[in-house]
């Protein structure tokens, strides 16, 4: 660097005000100056500029997208939802029919079978009924038999089976009285 | 280095000396330094600008935020009509401020501790925005020396003062930012020097001085840019949009 020695500001006050240079630093100013904003107008705030509106745009973009595919998802989530009301009612609907059918089914199983057990009971019942008017005469007539041939056999005789009849029926009248109390 | 502080503002001649004509327009350290200014702002907002991704980088995000900075200022001061000057106010603004922060590197020199240089920025200012009023209103621009609601009988006294005040604009606008910076720099220079008279035992003092008024002054660096632009979107503001 070559320093000249013309510094005039050395014998006090303001260097400022020395006139010297002053023609020097307009003209370097005005150069400077004039390529900076020249420069920066016509090449690089251009840029800047391009950059943050296309940054804007994107986002507005973007936010647009965003919006109609929430828009989108909210719609299909209705579907969904919609869906699952209608499988749910359908699955309800189902579950009735089905159990109405089991219901139906097992009424009429139980009717049948309790036909079925009152036809048993009435015929179990008939029997029980036959065996009762029979059986009392059986009784009689083995009653008498047996005692015509017990008496046959300790006498050595025959009886007279209408009086052992009438005996019989007298001692059994007495025991079902007895049982009867 | 000489003690005397106003030593630094010294303007001496880098290289040959260059006539032009009978003018002297010689490449000086002032002249270094403003193209020192000019090549930072360049390269940094190029670096800036250069990349087109979407979420910015560092330097990307200084020169976008630097560019709404701007543009927000002068929409706010100006309204839109300011829009196709914002170039020159944003170069402007950045030649300053990137001049002021150069000066504050020590053994620099500061461009805009100059009273000539900031007059020419201020003159300039002054001219084109009085052309821009003209071309905008005609002569009706002169109705900004003119207030609305004032009595006929001050009138021409509002008058002279309005033009008054008008005419020293450029004044105002090119001492502000050079005093500040000259002034600035010379107290750093002073409290510079006590530190070096006190001595290691009553340096301290003067030193921590120095360090703070360093904060400060890079504090007013910024501020003086600022201003300096905030009040040229003022001035255009005035000759865009005449409302008194």
């Amino acid at each position: 660097m070559l320093v000249s020695s013309a510094q005039s500001g050395e014998s006090g006050g303001m260097p400022q005000l020395n006139p010297e240079f002053w023609v020097s630093q307009i003209v370097w100013l005005v150069l400077t100056f004039g390529i900076l904003y020249i420069v920066l107008s016509k090449l690089i705030l251009p840029r800047i500029s391009d950059n943050l509106e296309s940054r804007k745009s994107q986002i507005l973009e973007n936010i647009e997208t965003a919006e109609t595919q929430r828009e989108e998802s909210e719609k299909k989530l209705k579907e969904f939802e919609k869906i699952i009301l209608e499988s749910k009612l359908e699955a309800k609907n189902y579950f009735n029919r089905t159990r109405q059918k089991i219901l139906d089914d097992i009424n009429k199983k139980r009717i049948a079978l309790e036909k079925d057990i009152d036809e048993e009971i009435n015929a179990a019942e008939q029997e029980v009924n036959n065996l009762k008017t029979t059986s009392s005469e059986k009784i009689k007539n083995i009653a008498v038999e047996t005692s015509s041939e017990l008496i046959k056999q300790l006498i050595g005789e025959e009886a007279n089976s209408s009086s052992i009849s009438a005996i019989v029926e007298e001692q059994s009248r007495k025991r079902g009285e007895q049982n009867g109390i | 280095m000489a003690a005397n502080p106003m030593y630094q503002f010294n303007v001496y001649r880098i290289g040959p000396e260059i006539k032009l004509g009978e003018v002297d327009i010689s490449f000086t350290n002032a002249s270094l330094f403003m193209v020192i200014s000019t090549l930072a702002v360049l390269i940094i907002f190029n670096l800036g600008a250069k990349k087109k991704s979407l979420i910015p980088d560092k330097i990307q995000l200084l020169a976008e935020l630097s560019y709404s900075f701007v543009s927000k200022m002068i929409s706010d001061t100006a309204g839109s009509k300011a829009k196709p000057y914002f170039s020159f106010i944003f170069s402007l603004f950045m030649f300053v401020l990137f001049c002021n922060m150069f000066g504050m590197i020590p053994y620099s020199f500061t461009v805009t501790s100059h009273i000539i240089v900031t007059f020419a920025l201020a003159a300039f200012i002054f001219i084109g925005v009085t052309i821009i009023g003209f071309i905008k209103h005609g002569l009706g621009y002169l109705k900004l020396f003119v207030p609305s609601g004032v009595p006929i009988i001050l009138l021409p006294l509002i008058v002279v003062i309005e033009i008054i005040s008008y005419l020293s604009r450029p004044v105002s606008l090119s001492v502000r930012l050079f005093a500040n910076m000259m002034a600035g720099h010379t107290m750093m220079k002073v409290f510079g020097g006590f530190v070096i008279s006190l001595g290691i035992i009553g340096g301290w003092l003067p030193l921590s001085f120095s360090v703070a008024l360093t904060g400060l002054e890079i504090l007013v660096a910024f501020l003086q840019a600022y201003v300096f632009a905030i009040l040229t979107c003022i001035y255009l503001n005035d000759a865009l949009n005449l409302h008194h």
